[in-house]
This record gives C-alpha cells, structure tokens and sequence, in this order.
C-alpha cells in the first residue's frame, strides 16, 4: 500500500512539474512574439501639462502615439494576418515618428485575448486594433474599464463610445473574381471550398457566381464546406473533390493556399484570397482578390492624432475606398475578360455599378431582389440563402 | 464511373498520412508505449521535411530528414518515459505542445516557401488501364509503400522472432526482463520507430498533399492516428482499414457535398469520425479478442529492479 501511495505521489509530482512546464513554455512564447518594430528613442518633443484625464482620446504632442495590433494568426499567414501587417507597416512609414507601432501574433479568440488587450493599455498603447471577430467581447470588457484609450475591432458589431468597428467588402474581390473564373471554365462549372456558413462567406459564394454570370449565364457553382478556417489537409481534400466533379476554376474563403496549390497540381484554376498568392502557384494563379486595410488604418490614425476620432460606429470599405482589389491578373485571362473586370473595377469605385442590385433570384426559385432594387448593408449583412447557379443549400438556414 | 475512380484515387492519398502515422505508433504501442507526442512530431517533421524539399528539390531526402527529425524526438521521449519513469501520457502531451510551438518557431521563414511544380506519378503501363488505372496506379510512391509495410510490419509482428519479443515485451516486460532481453533498448527502437513512422507522415502532409508549410497544419491528423491504432485493437490490417475507411468516408461527405446533397454540413464534417469508430467497433467487439491484442503493460512504467 504504502509503496503504491509513493509511486502515485511521484506520479502526481510529475504529471504537476510538467504542468507547469507546458505553461512557462506558452507564456515564454506570448512574450517573445510581442515585437516592438518601432524607431524607438525618438521621444524629444515638448512635454505639455495636459494629461488623459479626459475621456476624450485627444493625444497631445507628448511623444509618438502608441498604436498596438492584436493578430489572430502569425504574421507570415500569407493571408489574413498578413494583410493587416502590411497595414501597420504603411502608416508606419506614413507617419514616421508621430507613431509607434507593435503586434502581438497568434492571440487566441479566447479569454486570453483580455489579458492581451490589458496588456497592451498597460504598456501605454492609446489606439487598439484587434483584428478579429473573436476579439469583440473581450475588447468590449476591456473598452469599458479604459475610456481613455480607443479601440478598433474588424468584423464585428458591437460598439462603445471609445470602441468603433471596421470591415472591408470582401465581396466586391469575389465578384471580380468570379468575372475572370466565369471567362476563363471550360466545364462550366466552378467550385468554392468554403470555411464557415456564416453570411460573409455566403455573401462572398453569392457575388463570385453573380459575376461568372455576368459573363457566361450557364455557370453552376459547387460549394464544399470544411467547417474550419485554417484546416490545410481538408482544404486540399475539399478541393480534390471539387475537382473529381468536373470543376474547373476554383475559389476559396479560407486562410490558407491549399486550395490554390491542389488546383495548379491538378492543372486546374484558382485564386488568390486575401493577400496576393502568385508566388504559391504561378500557373494555376488567375488572380487574387486582396483586401488593403491601409487607406482605413490611416485614416483612423489621423483621426487619433488629430483628436477627431469618435467612438462607435461601423466603417464599411470596398473598392471604392481603395480597401478592395483584384491584382496580378494572369496573363492566361484573354484581354476581353481583363477588359471587363476593369470596368466592373471603375464602376465600383465611381459607384455607377452595384453588384446586388435586381433582379436577383435564389437558387429554390425565389425573387430575392426585384428588378433594379438595390440591397442596403442590412440586406447584404444578413444574405443565408444561394443565388441561382448554386448547387445546393446553405447549411443550417433552414431552421431560421 | 471516372467519379468514383477518382474517388478512390483521392482516398488512397488521403488515407496514405494516417495509414503511415498509426503503423508507427502500433509498433510502439505493441511494446507498451503510448506515445501522445504524435501530432507534435508530425508538425516539426513536416517542418523539417518541407525545408529539406525546398533546398534540395527532392521528395525522398525530405522523407529522411523528417524521418530523422521525428527518431530524434521520440527518443528524447523515450529516454523520458523509459529511463527516467516519467508519466507517458503527461510527456506525451508535453511533446505535442513542444512540437506545435517549436515548429512554428522553426518554420517562420518558410510559411512563404513554394515547391516546385509537381510532376504527375504513374505506373508505367498500368496507370493506362482503364478505371483501375486512374484509381490506383497514379499515386505518390510512398503510397504504395504504406501498404507494403503494413504488410511487412504484419509480418513481423505475427511471423518473426523479433517481433515475438516486442509483442513480449508490451504483454509483460517483467518477464522478458527475467528470460534477458534488453527490455528498455528494445522499448526505445519501437518508440524511434513510431517517431519515424510519424516523422514520414508528417512530411507526406506538406511535401507531397498539400504543398505547403503553414503553422499547425496537421490539424490533429496526429490523435486521429493515436485513436486509430486503439479502434484498430493494434492489428496493422485494421488499421489500413482504418485509414483508408477514414480517408474514403472525408472525401465522400466532401463530394456529397459538392453535388448538392442536401445534409448539413456539419453533420457531414462528423461522419468520417462516426463511420471508422462505429466500423472498427463492430469488427472488434469481441472482447476476449481486444483482451488478446491489446498490449498488458501499455501506458505502465516498467521497473527492472
């Protein structure tokens, strides 16, 4: 017995030491991801009396205002997180020393993203941006313990007088996108491996077939979904079976190139998402539909600096604003289609083109959008249904 | 009719990584170690095969440089749980942990890498054939592999003397202790050759299906495996079987899908999961039989003195 009772004690004292091993590794890791990629030591202007007393985030010239990012994936995503990166360095560059700038990578969409946001108060930081959906409780509770501090959350939709939300059209990428798949099938069928069945990604589905439509009405659309955003194995078993079933060109919304690199191996089709992916695959490589979140990360720095900037309220970027493109157009699109995709291009940025805009059917028959109606955000926010020429149904939109 | 060879072809490819990863961790486990590290070694090996396909260009140093990779791990593992006596299941964790951060670490420069444009593998002659030969002659040689050592490994455990004594071992090591085999050596060969079986796996995922490096990318292929050899009452036919069934039943729901089923997703996402566990149960619900397979000694820390 007593021999037993020592060996579980040792037992237990291991399974504990390891513990606590495991632990200081996660934590040793948070810490040396924290990068401070700023010029530091440029601090030397005048010191005035004033200090963030005041709920209002006015800054006054007192050193750089300190702007810190929150990422949900590593830098080197060569997507998502990506792209918000390239942003922080080109307002970086753009304001020079009146800033400075860092990043905390892999913040989980958990509690601990709290811990991270306090964080970054603590270490003086008056501008936050947290660059995901997940982020949006915890940033709330954090924006309300600090109301001298501002924050800016992507994607989501709860707002505070010092918390303010931005989002960028990706579906205006989709629909360029959809403009060269639709030029460019042979089979006439495309296929997308989507990530989660959220209206985004819906929306996203809807807009690439609308504008592969726009250019050959005969297009079908086949939706695979893996239910993940991040899943490389089953997004390029996802886009196999696209594939096997006589899809040609293919598109995906989710964060990693396996689905472009299935399709240049399989000697198909596909696209880039997010960030500019060529470089993964060049043959197969159409285009890629990127989102620039610099022109709003600029614009919201300004506004910091200037102490203009004003809590809640949703910022909603496409074309337009230059926060929505489609680049390296491959030179495999026949002139007519690249023609095309410019103009939808010019359209939207002059706004004499709408992408939603009737009429607009859904796929069970049913007028969505009668003819020359124009969908508002709320519509385009709330989309659960597939247009005509998708196959299939949206998972779960049937029990709303 | 080309619909379902393709299929198949696509489920040989997939069920290829989980067929490599559990074969390995069956030999291991046959010797009374249940390794949890698996998944972090596939993570670092697929790291490390993927840099070695980058420099190099070639597909079979890859495979030696992860399968080094993942030896080199599972036996700092083993000298853990073996000399040491510490917790299987707590290192094994550990590992898993280690393994997801230090691949991450190890891989920053090489999230942006790209292999070059692959060349298509076929079967002289063969892959010609009609169905059969888009089915199963255009694959990836390390496919064919998998199932030659599957049987080789069945061959080994069933047929050979030195399998008898790893099969010894993980039924009582006190034992074959007593009889003079050098239990703990042998304990640590079957563990660096579940790592190198894990190690290949892994390398398989980024060099050859996915062509691409990206942090966590095994996505818990690695416990899928572990589950597997369990499901599979460590019978390497089984877990063949297993891999495959899993590999088939994943690309099933996805083309269900692409043809416009009408199911949820999610409940499509779960089936593969349900299909192997509820097949693999059935084939080995005989308990007396489970009792037999079933390694007496596994997870147990073994005290020569």
């Amino acid at each position: 017995m007593t021999r037993l009772s020592k060996r579980s004690f040792v037992q237990l004292a291991g399974w504990g030491s390891l513990a606590a091993l495991a632990l200081l590794a996660g934590c040793s890791k948070e810490e040396k991801t924290t990068t401070t990629t700023a010029p530091a030591g440029t601090t030397t202007t005048t010191t005035t009396t004033t200090t963030a007393a005041a709920p209002a985030p006015a800054t006054s010239a007192s050193g750089p205002l300190k702007i810190a990012f929150a990422y949900v994936g590593p830098v080197g995503d060569g997507g998502w997180t990506f792209a918000h990166d390239n942003a922080r360095k080109a307002i970086e560059k753009e304001f020079g020393d009146k800033i400075q700038t860092s990043f905390v990578e892999n913040v989980p969409e958990a509690a601990d993203a709290e811990r991270v946001f306090r964080d970054m108060v603590s270490q003086g930081n008056k501008l936050i941006f947290g660059t995901t959906f997940g982020y949006m409780e915890p940033m709330l509770k954090v924006a309300n313990d600090t109301p001298n501090v501002m924050f800016e959350h992507a994607t989501g939709y709860k707002q505070a007088p010092n918390m303010r939300t931005y989002d960028s059209r990706t579906y205006e990428g989709a629909y360029m996108a959809g403009v060269i798949a639709g030029g460019m099938t042979k089979t006439n069928t495309l296929g997308v491996v989507g990530s989660v069945p959220i209206p985004e990604v819906v929306r996203n589905i809807n807009s690439f077939t609308l504008g592969a439509q726009s250019v050959n009405p005969k297009i079908q659309t086949r939706v695979v979904w893996v239910n993940k955003w991040f899943d490389p194995p089953n997004e390029t078993a996802a886009a196999q079976s696209l594939i096997n079933g006589g899809a040609d060109v293919l598109m995906q919304n989710t964060d990693s190139s396996a689905v472009l690199q299935t399709a240049g191996k399989a000697g198909k089709y596909a696209f880039g998402w997010d960030s500019d992916m060529t470089a993964y695959s060049p043959n197969a490589h159409l285009a890629s539909a990127v989102i620039n979140w610099t022109p709003y990360y600029k614009k919201a720095t300004q506004e910091a600096l200037d102490g203009t900037w004003k809590g809640g309220g949703h910022t909603w970027w496409g074309v337009k604003e230059g926060a929505i493109d489609i680049v390296s157009i491959s030179d495999k699109v026949p002139a007519d289609v690249k023609d095309k995709v410019e103009k939808v291009k010019a359209g939207l940025k002059d706004g004499s083109f709408v992408i939603w805009k009737g009429p607009i059917t859904s796929n069970d028959g049913k007028e969505i959008l009668a003819k020359d109606a124009v969908a508002d955000d709320k519509f385009l926010g709330g989309i659960n249904f597939f247009v005509k020429g998708v196959e299939g149904k949206v998972p779960g939109a049937d029990k709303k | 009719m080309e619909q379902v060879a393709l299929l198949v072809a696509a489920t040989l490819n997939s069920g290829t990584v989980l067929a490599l990863a559990a074969l390995g961790l069956l030999i291991n486990e046959r010797a009374g170690i249940v390794n949890l590290g698996a998944e972090g070694i596939m993570l670092v090996a697929a790291i490390a095969g993927f840099a070695t396909a980058v420099h190099t260009g070639n597909d079979w140093i890859a495979f030696a440089a992860a399968g080094v990779a993942g030896a080199i791990l599972a036996a700092a593992f083993g000298v853990l749980v073996i000399w040491l006596n510490t917790n299987q299941y707590a290192t094994g964790l550990a590992l898993s942990l280690f393994g997801a951060g230090f691949s991450a670490f190890a891989g920053i420069r090489y999230t942006q890498e790209k292999l070059g444009e692959h060349r298509a593998f076929e079967i002289p002659g063969l892959a010609d054939l009609p169905f059969v030969g888009p089915a199963l002659f255009r694959q990836h040689p390390m496919v064919y592999l998998a199932i030659a050592l599957a049987i080789a490994i069945a061959w080994f455990l069933y047929r050979s003397r030195a399998g008898l004594v790893l099969r010894a071992i993980g039924e009582s090591p006190e034992s074959a202790h007593a009889l003079g085999y050098p239990v703990r050596r042998i304990r640590l060969l079957a563990v660096m050759f579940g790592g190198v079986m894990c190690g290949i796996a892994g390398a398989y995922i980024s060099v050859v299906y996915t062509h691409l490096w990206v942090e966590g990318m095994t996505a818990g292929k690695g416990w899928i495996a572990l589950a597997l050899t369990t499901f599979a009452t460590w019978r390497p036919a089984r877990v063949l079987l297993g891999a495959y069934l899993f590999g088939g039943v994943t690309m099933l729901q996805l083309q269900l899908q692409g043809e416009g089923v009408q199911l949820s997703s999610q409940f499509l996402t779960m089936l593969p999961y349900l299909a192997t566990i509820l097949v693999l149960v059935l084939i080995s619900r005989n308990a007396t039989f489970i009792r037999v397979n079933m390694p007496a000694s596994i997870g147990k820390p073994f005290f020569p003195d």
